[in-house]
């Protein structure tokens, strides 16, 4: 089988870093601004130009479920995250993932379903309207942001894949590609990356598939080209760069579980109350917040109330 | 006694030591003051303990890597250095601390009460920190005359600080425990290079000493 080589990138095509760094100043003014604001000059014109370059993304705000908090700047956001496949150190994804090929892109649909296969990442995002969503998100390291995601509801493509009924839990897997994610040449954690729902959580509204950020296609540090989005839960259920989505009957067997079980349990939901052994979730640090004082209470589910019907009945000291 | 490498140890190596022991400040004031080039990144309070502890470290390894070095190249003005380091290692130390109370955990007593007694890998630092206290103390030429043979025994407690802190670091890491396992390892090494000697000692000194009581 041939090996797929990208067809070289004519300079034509290269975006110059002064109109990049134009671009990013653009959406920064734009969202500031809002839609209908008025450009003043000439300069603004040629920026708009510029813009039609980028990926934009076609996609309606979704204010119902979008914090009005601060959101945190696109520079903060694509510089300061977890993506052990990039290298352990926060500031790793952004440096290592500049090359990481997002396309072609496949998804394959396994396990207790209908509509199996593998998927072009196009034709399965095809049938789903993009809407923006303001989520906080909660780190298990206690630390938090607010991110404006671009994606849709994980729900619609599960109910697309008519799942059966021995379906009871969502798996999803990370591509395994030791060759452009250096982080996974050492076993840091297992490779690759799982994660897993349950059927319910998965269908809860909230629960998201991204594809962009501030209205743009994501950036491969960010998990590109498609990450889960679990507001209520800590970061690392939200899972990047999925190849695999497989509907199981046994709870999924998740990396961070499998890697320190005494720390990580699968649920991972955001609560005050259960400490990780090593310190403590009451409260946490919004990054950006402008003070380096900033010292926030955590609230229980990331402050998503609206999720604790899922769980009611359950001790979540135990399943945490 | 004052040789050329004497002069230079005393007038060009210690100086030096004592400017890098101000390095991970001065950097870090400069991150705080907005000093172009120096970027704390968005979460400069995680990084500004990172780098305090980790050049605490980098200190208290490169003390107790001077008698090794002195015994393995016979340079004895080499000891002149051993100060400076340990007292750039204890100020990091310090810093590191002080800046988790007041700036990270905002003086919150409740957190900081639990961190202290429930978290080992904190228990551990703090003690690593009390342990250097009176090290950093008694660190004077005075008190090194006072104490006489009993400064000895004293300052061997470095090794435990070091100890201590090369477990606190690799405790609290999530998964990657690379870096830790690396200065466990330095430390070993430094540790056991004096251990070998001892054993080495005692071979050759007790024999001698039995024959005398022959």
């Amino acid at each position: 089988m041939a090996r797929y080589r990208p067809p070289p990138i004519p300079a034509s095509e290269i975006t110059p870093e002064p109109v990049y760094r134009a671009r990013r100043e653009f959406m920064a003014g734009a969202l500031a601004l809002g839609a209908g604001a008025a450009w003043p000059g000439e300069s603004a014109a040629q920026m708009v130009m510029n813009v039609s370059v980028v990926e934009k993304l076609q996609f309606r705000p979704n204010p119902r479920f979008s914090t009005d908090e601060p959101k945190n700047t696109f520079e903060e956001i694509t510089t300061y995250n977890n993506f052990y496949e990039f290298g352990t150190d926060k500031s790793d994804p952004a440096k290592n993932a500049r090359s990481f090929r997002t396309r072609p892109w496949n998804v394959a649909i396994e396990g207790e379903a209908e509509v199996t296969g593998s998927f072009a990442l196009e034709d399965l995002l095809k049938p789903h309207a993009l809407e923006a969503r303001i989520y906080r998100l909660r780190c298990v390291e206690a630390w938090s942001m607010v991110i404006p995601w671009i994606g849709f509801p994980l729900g619609e493509l599960v109910k697309r894949c008519k799942p059966t009924s021995r379906a009871k839990y969502v798996e999803f897997t990370t591509l395994l590609d030791p060759k452009q994610m250096p982080g996974q040449r050492f076993p840091v954690i297992q490779w690759p990356y799982v994660e897993g729902l349950r059927m319910d959580e998965a269908m809860h509204p909230l629960a998201i598939l991204a594809v962009g950020l501030y209205g743009e296609v994501l950036p491969n540090q960010n998990g590109a080209p498609l990450r889960l989005v679990v507001p209520w839960k800590y970061g690392f259920k939200s899972i990047k760069s999925i190849v695999r989505i497989r509907f199981t009957e046994k709870q999924p067997r998740t990396s961070w579980e499998l890697s320190a079980p005494r720390e990580y349990g699968f649920y991972a939901n955001v609560n005050p109350e259960v400490d990780h052994p090593r310190w403590s979730q009451k409260r946490e640090r919004r990054i950006g917040a402008g003070s380096l004082w900033d010292r926030r209470p955590t609230l229980p589910f990331n402050g998503y109330d609206e999720v604790a019907g899922l769980y009611r009945g359950m001790d979540l000291r135990k399943f945490f | 006694m004052t040789t050329a490498a004497d002069r230079w140890v005393r007038f060009g190596l210690k100086p030096l030591v004592y400017a890098a022991g101000a390095g991970p400040f001065l950097y870090v004031a400069a991150g705080i003051a907005g000093v172009d080039g120096v970027n704390l990144g968005a979460n400069p309070v995680e990084e500004i303990l990172d780098i305090l502890g980790i050049w605490g470290l980098y200190f208290l390894l490169a003390t107790l890597a001077v008698t090794p070095l002195r015994q393995a190249t016979g340079w004895v003005p080499l000891m002149r250095l051993r100060r400076p380091l340990g007292l750039a290692a204890f100020f990091c130390v310090l810093g590191h601390f002080l800046f988790y109370l007041v700036v990270d955990r905002a003086l919150e007593l409740d957190t900081i009460g639990e961190d202290i007694v429930k978290r080992p890998f904190i228990t551990v630092g703090f003690a690593a920190l009390l342990i250097l206290v009176p090290l950093a103390l008694t660190s004077t030429q005075g008190a090194m005359r006072r104490l006489g043979r009993r400064w000895q025994s004293l300052h061997r407690m470095v090794y435990v600080a070091a100890f201590l802190g090369c477990l606190h670091y690799a405790w609290q890491v999530k998964a990657d425990l690379r870096e830790p396992l690396l200065y466990l390892a330095i430390l070993a090494f430094l540790l056991g290079w004096r251990w070998v000697r001892h054993q080495r000692r005692l071979k050759h000194v007790a024999p001698a000493a039995f024959e005398r009581l022959g």
